[in-house]
């Protein structure tokens, strides 16, 4: 190499280290947001106006990055029966990620229902593969990889996605809903859609297990559907009946406090629902939500 | 005229048949259309005439051309849509390739063995029980050799080039995995291959003549045909090339005569011929009646239904992975009943029917049908049955009803579907990880689809609680549940499947103000 041209190169990359990371210079107006909570709009509206008020999706997702969604996909159900996460919110997220730069964006879920029938029947497999998502299945084992949970109470090794492993960016997009099994489902029941064996967890704890799991796998970013909410018969639902229209969004890094934004949101004290009163305690995040810096958006 | 094409023209049409109906049992991925299934099966002898005497309609009425056809020409069946008939002539083709002998040549029938086999076919079946039927229909037997070995092999392949695609980051081609092997399922497919095999290599189609009951009717029939392939004495040479290509062994060259009721009508001797010698010709035959409606009333007053369910016991439930902290149960499982697949109404109706073919095993998308060994008894042995261990009946799938081709499976309407009540759902505290371990689980009431199984407080936690009168007995409970050695929720089979309540819709009355402020 040319001398010039290596010193040139090094002075640019030592002055580059030095000034640290240019992004946050602009998005600095936003960095002490904590958690955005949008109600009264659309599902693709209320992301818009939460990701703007957090100072765009470059705040969470770099040029060039590999992003990962994972959307609740859990279940054969229409979008009405809002058993799964919206897929309007679904092909608006995956726009932002481009938007913002990145190289390759994938959605997947383990499902419970038949796999295939689960992405059809949700719209999602459309919606993503409509703004150009990679759709990857989650239902064979080949995918998952063995991990161990070292502060894990309950759950001390598990086997996770390989998308989620190689993903620089994890973005959490449950549907809030009432849960036979764990009470509420949001951002922490929904990590139970990137392991392979969730009959461990059921037999172990089920809410030491979930709590077990957020200590290791943090999501990049938690972005809570709360459009349509099933109130009861959850997580499947049996009818739309079960349904009442809220139309709130919930978006924050810290996944105890939006599981605790989401259970107020849904109408139960979030200390009363165990996965998340113990993540707060093995301080995972906050369930106090009043010692966050909330931005609220009421549409 | 020369008729050589006609050799052509069956060989095109029956490699078209095989793949085809080959690619309906690959279809691991549920990925072909239904109307696909349904026109390639409708040809199907044994199916259609099974679908045709148990629901006695018009729309199945495929047998019906076969016979006609047959009426006619002969054996066309066989040489064309019979899939087990192609591939023998696959493997003889390149038995005569590799093997020394080049040449077929005329052999007697072997009448007592033939008949005595179409006799006990008839009269087992008469008497009520499928099980003759199922382990020799040809189209049957194919199906289980294409299921039990090449598609694993497909699989295999898929899952291959799954893995390389893979990691060149492409997520084109999905892997699949093969849930339920059972090494009893092969016992058939092995003796069926294995027979056809050897004797079509050395022999042609020996197996057709002397073994298959379908290719023995349709023997009896082609005595009757109105056209018979048959030498014509004033042009021939006596050069004898007929018979050395005769699959069947039927052209007897010495007496210049065509054993009609052997001949598959493959057409190769049409072709050969030098001097166009051998011939269609009109025969004043008289038609045969097949099967009246009085014989199958009779059928049906003869059913013997009591040996059904005399083995009827479901294999306990299979070990999951290792466990560390988990306290193990204790109560066994003894399942009473198997649970047959929705729409096939009754076990009954479902055992004198199903000829295991195993379409509706490949077709299944969560594979939890799988070929059952004594569950259902003797007579209903290889036919499928829920398995909860590999899967769960999607609520709302449809698939297996609509590709069965003999009507043990009625196609349901999604409505009907979801009330089916196949079998219910039952509860075992003690084996229950609510009990045993104290903790919260619930991922049986999670998986139901009807809520049937609900959550209910129990000593600060939620215990199952199964109202049956919503359980539909898909097994999504039984298939979630984690206990281990045993079952904490199973299903019991409905001999006579029932009709379940739909779920009660119950509006929530919550008072929505979108311009309220956040609860926090």
């Amino acid at each position: 190499m040319d001398r010039r041209v290596f010193l040139k190169t090094g002075v640019t990359a030592g002055a580059a280290l030095a000034l640290g990371r240019y992004d946050n210079l602009f998005a600095n107006y936003a960095e002490n947001i904590d958690m955005v909570a949008v109600k009264g709009g659309e599902p693709d509206i209320m992301l818009d106006k939460a990701i703007e008020a957090f100072g765009g999706m470059g705040s969470f997702v770099k040029k060039g990055q590999k992003v990962v969604i994972k959307p609740n996909i859990g279940w054969d159900v229409d979008p009405e029966r809002a058993g799964n996460t919206n897929p309007k919110l679904v092909g608006r997220l995956i726009e932002h990620c481009y938007n913002a730069g990145a190289k390759e964006v994938y959605v997947f879920d383990h499902t419970c229902d038949d796999w295939k029938r689960c992405y059809s029947t949700s719209g999602i497999e459309k919606a993503a593969k409509d703004k150009k998502a990679t759709v990857v299945p989650g239902n064979t084992e080949n995918y998952y990889q063995k991990v161990t949970i070292k502060e894990g109470k309950r759950l001390k090794e598990t086997s996770v996605h390989e998308l989620i492993l190689s993903s620089d960016v994890f973005i959490n997009l449950p549907v809030l809903k009432n849960h036979s099994s764990s009470k509420l489902s949001i951002s922490m029941k929904n990590l139970m859609g990137v392991v392979w064996d969730r009959g461990y967890w059921h037999k172990n704890d089920l809410h030491q297990c979930i709590a077990d799991f957020a200590t290791a796998y943090k999501p990049t970013l938690n972005i809570i559907d709360a459009y349509n909410v099933m109130m009861k018969n959850g997580p499947r639902g049996v009818s739309k009946a079960d349904v009442v229209q809220m139309k709130n969004l919930i978006i924050t890094r810290d996944i105890v406090a939006a599981d605790a934004a989401a259970a107020k949101v849904f109408g139960m004290d979030p200390a009363t629902v165990g996965h998340i009163k113990y993540a707060s305690d093995m301080n995972v995040g906050k369930m106090d939500l009043s010692k966050l810096n909330i931005k609220r958006i009421i549409l | 005229m020369n008729l050589g094409f006609l050799k052509k023209l069956r060989v095109f049409v029956s490699l078209l048949f095989f793949v085809l109906t080959s690619l309906l049992f690959l279809d691991f991925t549920s990925s072909l259309s239904t109307a696909l299934f349904s026109s390639i099966t409708y040809l199907e002898f044994v199916p259609s005439l099974l679908k045709f005497v148990n629901l006695l309609t018009f729309t199945s009425i495929g047998f019906l051309i076969i016979l006609i056809l047959n009426i006619f020409f002969g054996r066309v069946y066989c040489s064309t849509i019979c899939p087990l008939g192609t591939l023998q002539d696959i493997i003889s083709f390149f038995g005569k390739k590799f093997s020394k002998k080049k040449k077929f040549k005329f052999s007697k029938p072997l009448n007592k063995l033939r008949y005595s086999i179409l006799v006990i076919t008839t009269l087992t079946f008469l008497g009520g029980t499928i099980l003759a039927v199922n382990i020799l229909d040809p189209y049957s037997n194919f199906g289980r050799i294409m299921v039990q070995f090449f598609k694993p092999a497909v699989v295999l392949l898929n899952n291959i080039v799954s893995y390389i695609l893979e990691s060149m980051k492409l997520y084109w081609v999905y892997p699949s995995e093969i849930r339920g092997f059972r090494i009893t399922s092969l016992i058939l497919p092995v003796i069926c291959l294995g027979l056809v095999g050897w004797l079509s290599y050395f022999k042609g189609r020996l197996y057709c003549n002397s073994v298959c009951p379908v290719g023995s009717l349709l023997g009896i029939i082609s005595k009757f045909s109105l056209f018979k392939i048959e030498i014509d004495l004033s042009t021939c040479e006596n050069c004898g090339h007929c018979g050395t290509v005769c699959k069947s062994s039927c052209i007897d060259v010495k007496n210049k005569t065509v054993d009609f009721t052997r001949c598959v009508s493959c057409f190769n001797c049409f072709e050969i011929c030098p001097t166009l010698g051998l011939k269609y010709k009109y025969s004043y035959g008289k038609e045969s009646a097949v099967l009246s409606s009085e014989e199958e009333n009779d059928r049906r007053k003869f059913l013997l239904s009591s040996t059904a369910y005399l083995l009827g016991y479901a294999g306990l439930s299979f070990g999951q992975n290792k466990v560390k902290v988990y306290t193990l149960n204790t109560v066994p499982v003894f399942v009473k009943s198997p649970v047959s697949p929705p729409g096939s109404q009754s076990i009954e109706r479902f055992n004198h029917i199903c000829t295991a073919c195993n379409l509706c095993v490949t077709a299944c998308p969560t594979q939890v049908l799988q070929p059952s060994f004594f569950e259902y008894g003797l007579t209903g042995m290889f036919q499928p049955r829920f398995n909860n261990n590999y899967g769960y009946c999607n609520f709302d799938c449809l698939k297996c009803g609509e590709v069965c081709p003999t009507g043990a499976i009625l196609p349901l309407k999604v409505e009907q579907k979801r009330v089916t009540q196949v079998g219910r759902a039952k509860f075992i505290k003690e084996n229950c990880v609510v009990e045993t371990q104290k903790t919260d689980c619930g991922a049986c009431s999670e998986h139901c689809p009807t809520k049937a199984v609900k959550m209910i407080p129990y000593n600060n936690l939620f215990l199952p609680e199964v109202k049956e009168e919503f359980c539909v007995g898909c097994g999504a409970c039984e298939h979630a549940c984690p206990t281990i050695p045993y079952k904490a929720i199973y299903i019991e089979g409905n001999p006579v499947h029932k009709t379940a309540e739909k779920p009660k819709e119950e509006k929530i009355e919550k008072k929505i103000d979108l311009k309220e402020d956040f609860p926090f």
